[in-house]
């Protein structure tokens, strides 16, 4: 190698650093330096009038079984909000990007994105009207079906989960799915492939990256959600996220919040792992997110 | 009701109008420490210099609830001092002790709850006042010593009352006929006739204090086997529940819930807009609340403080204030003002036999593990 080729090798490496600089440094102050902080404090005992005290303690982790229902209905809640997500997801943003004229999509996309200009507070507070005894439920009982009840149950969660994430489960979908090139479908259907033969050989393994995306960005969104089960759960459907601002700002039980909130990371890191794991085997090809 | 879009919109503006809950609806949904900047955003249209020009400072931050100030009053307060109102509202009293307690919230006055001035106190978060700095404060004007208590520790005076209220039960008449007087009745028809149609409040010192108060117990209580007897009694309750949680303003109102854990100002609003919605005491006891102003030791305008408090207390002042909040005031300058439908409401100003049931909550209780554990346990079952 010529000493040229060094000095610009060096040179170009420099540059790398020093872009890479503010976002090393954006997620050690604020990813590393506090997962560090919360695990210092998961080993500590709640101080008398509650905060943290210094200890060197497993209790907390121990007792994580006292929250074992909020772990299961995340754990149950988040996965299935996830998969319908998908089963709504895949066929919209199928649409959208096989089948829809470039005008349509335009306008379609655009619906898509529209309830993002409002606030996602005042559109969940929509839902609880909506699923509330005056809404959804009076409705059918005016058509004779009596009784139902849908606000506060998981169901309900499960409606304003879908509502609110499935546009990020449609764009990374679409996109992957407008990148398909065309006459691949042509090829195959030239060769005798069924339609359905070509959407399950052709267009889904090309779209993987694009529905292995969504559905990481959903799943993962979802396993640390508060909002929606809190406003359409009624405070009976709990997730992890709820049993933690309980810990944290009402039981000011510091320490064991650390602990749910390692437990939660931990979760996290095994499925997703797993999850990257099994789908790359499966023939995902270009992970886009990882 | 008549026509449901009309209903619809008439509570979408009752939302905006920010008629829920006092206490709850900031940390029900989340947000946590939401800012109000009232008028220090807007420095060129500050009015230009008051009687006091410059004395105060420019600005004074008032950290408090929600709904809880007549944004006239702060409008007049800057005009008189020159000094903007930065007004900072709390969902609840641990999120508000917690801020303290860490420090650097340059918070001239506050507004804490009785039962937590002492834990202020113990952690030399705040001073004793200097009352000789606010004229406006008269001890002879209480109408009952026990809502100015709280704010003396060890004989000095360390907050001011502002105003207090009650925790009962809502009760929606329409559904439910027959008017309910106690926690008893309240805990069983909850599993009865109201089954699914019954909220608590997302409260530790509430929801167990109210489940104590079924025992017979004091809504105080930190007795091991009476706070497991509520608690056996909550879990048998939880199914039958139509939520966990303190913004319990809009259940109410759309007739999904027809009963719930309530306070006062709630409890009022609820009933002027739906007559068949009673607001209940409960025989046995329960609640008895107080709320004050009081001076962080850390306030970076002390002068304004006292300034602001001495204007808030002021009479006049006062019961704007409280045609606001809608929250009983114990000063008998303020009631003496009030039109008589208000001073004889017996939601604000309930009949005495009533109030001396009424326990004030404990600093003690609500910084119990054991009681924060058993709500968990609960929320969570």
């Amino acid at each position: 190698m010529t000493d040229a080729a060094t000095i610009q090798e060096t040179r170009q490496r420099r540059w790398a650093y020093a872009l890479l600089a503010p976002s090393a440094f954006w997620y050690l102050a604020l990813l590393i330096l506090p997962l560090i902080v919360v695990m210092v404090y998961s080993v500590g005992e709640r101080a008398p009038t509650g905060g943290y005290q210094a200890a060197f303690t497993f209790d907390n982790y121990l007792n994580l079984g006292a929250r074992w229902t909020a772990f299961k209905n995340t754990l149950t809640l988040a996965p299935a909000g996830t998969l319908i997500c998908l089963l709504a997801g895949y066929p919209l943003a199928y649409f959208l990007a096989v089948k829809a004229s470039p005008k349509t999509r335009l306008l379609l996309l655009i619906l898509v994105i529209v309830p993002f200009w409002t606030s996602f507070l005042i559109r969940t507070y929509a839902w609880m009207f909506i699923l509330g005894g005056r809404g959804l439920p009076q409705l059918l009982d005016f058509i004779g079906i009596e009784g139902v009840r849908f606000i506060n149950t998981p169901f309900s969660v499960l409606v304003g989960i879908v509502y609110a994430y499935l546009p990020l489960m449609v764009f990374p979908i679409f996109v992957s799915l407008e990148k398909l090139d065309k006459r691949l479908l042509e090829a195959s259907e030239d060769l005798g492939a069924s339609p359905f033969a070509t959407f399950r050989q052709v267009t889904l393994p090309l779209s993987a990256p694009g529905v292995i995306t969504g559905c990481m960005l959903v799943f993962i969104l979802l396993m640390g959600e508060y909002l929606i089960p809190q406003m359409l759960g009624g405070g009976k459907v709990f997730f992890i996220g709820n049993a933690l601002v309980d810990l944290f700002l009402q039981s000011l039980n510091w320490p064991f919040g650390s602990a749910c909130a390692m437990a939660l990371v931990v979760i996290m890191v095994v499925t997703v792992t797993l999850y990257l794991k099994a789908t790359r085997a499966t023939g995902g090809r270009d992970v886009s997110l990882v | 009701m008549s026509d449901p879009r009309k209903e619809f919109i008439a509570q979408l503006r009752r939302y905006q109008m920010g008629s829920i809950s006092r206490r709850h609806f900031l940390g029900a949904t989340g947000l946590g420490t939401a800012m109000a900047v009232m008028a220090g955003a807007v420095p060129g249209l500050r009015p230009r210099a008051g009687f006091a020009a410059g004395e105060i400072g420019d600005k004074v931050s008032l950290t408090s609830w929600p709904n809880y100030h007549d944004p006239a009053n702060l409008e007049k307060f800057t005009e008189m001092t020159g000094a903007a109102v930065e007004l900072t509202v709390f969902g609840s009293n641990e999120e508000m002790y917690a801020k303290l307690q860490a420090g650097g919230t340059g918070w001239d006055v506050f507004v804490p709850t009785n039962y937590t001035i002492q834990n202020y106190v113990d952690a030399d978060l705040i001073d004793p006042l200097d009352t000789a700095q606010i004229p406006n404060f008269d001890p002879a004007s209480y109408s009952d010593p026990r809502m100015s208590e709280p704010g003396t520790i060890g004989g000095k005076i360390y907050a001011l009352h502002k105003d207090w209220g009650t925790t009962g039960f809502v009760q929606n008449t329409k559904e439910l006929p027959d008017k309910l007087t106690s926690w008893k009745e309240f805990w069983d028809i909850a599993k009865d006739k109201a089954s699914g149609r019954v909220m608590v409040h997302d409260y530790q010192l509430t929801t167990i204090g109210n489940a104590l108060k079924y025992f017979g117990y004091s809504f105080n209580s930190n007795d091991e086997k009476e706070l497991a007897e509520a608690e056996k009694l909550l879990i048998e309750v939880k199914p039958h529940l139509f939520a966990i949680s303190s913004d319990y303003q809009p259940g109410m109102r759309n007739g999904d819930a027809w009963m719930s854990v309530a306070w006062t100002g709630d409890g009022k609003q609820l009933h002027n807009d739906i007559p068949e919605i009673i607001y209940v005491l409960g025989k046995e006891g329960g609640e008895i609340w107080s709320d004050f102003y009081a001076i962080p030791k850390a306030a970076p305008n002390k002068k304004g403080a006292y300034a602001l408090i001495n204007f808030l207390l002021d009479p006049d002042v006062n019961t704007a204030e409280l045609m606001v909040h809608g929250y009983p005031v114990a000063d008998k300058r303020v009631i003496a003002k009030l039109p008589p439908e208000i001073a004889n409401d017996p939601i604000m100003y309930p009949a005495a036999e009533l109030l001396s049931p009424l326990e004030f909550g404990a600093s003690d209780v609500l910084t119990n593990p054991l009681r924060a554990e058993i709500m968990a346990r609960f929320k969570s079952a």
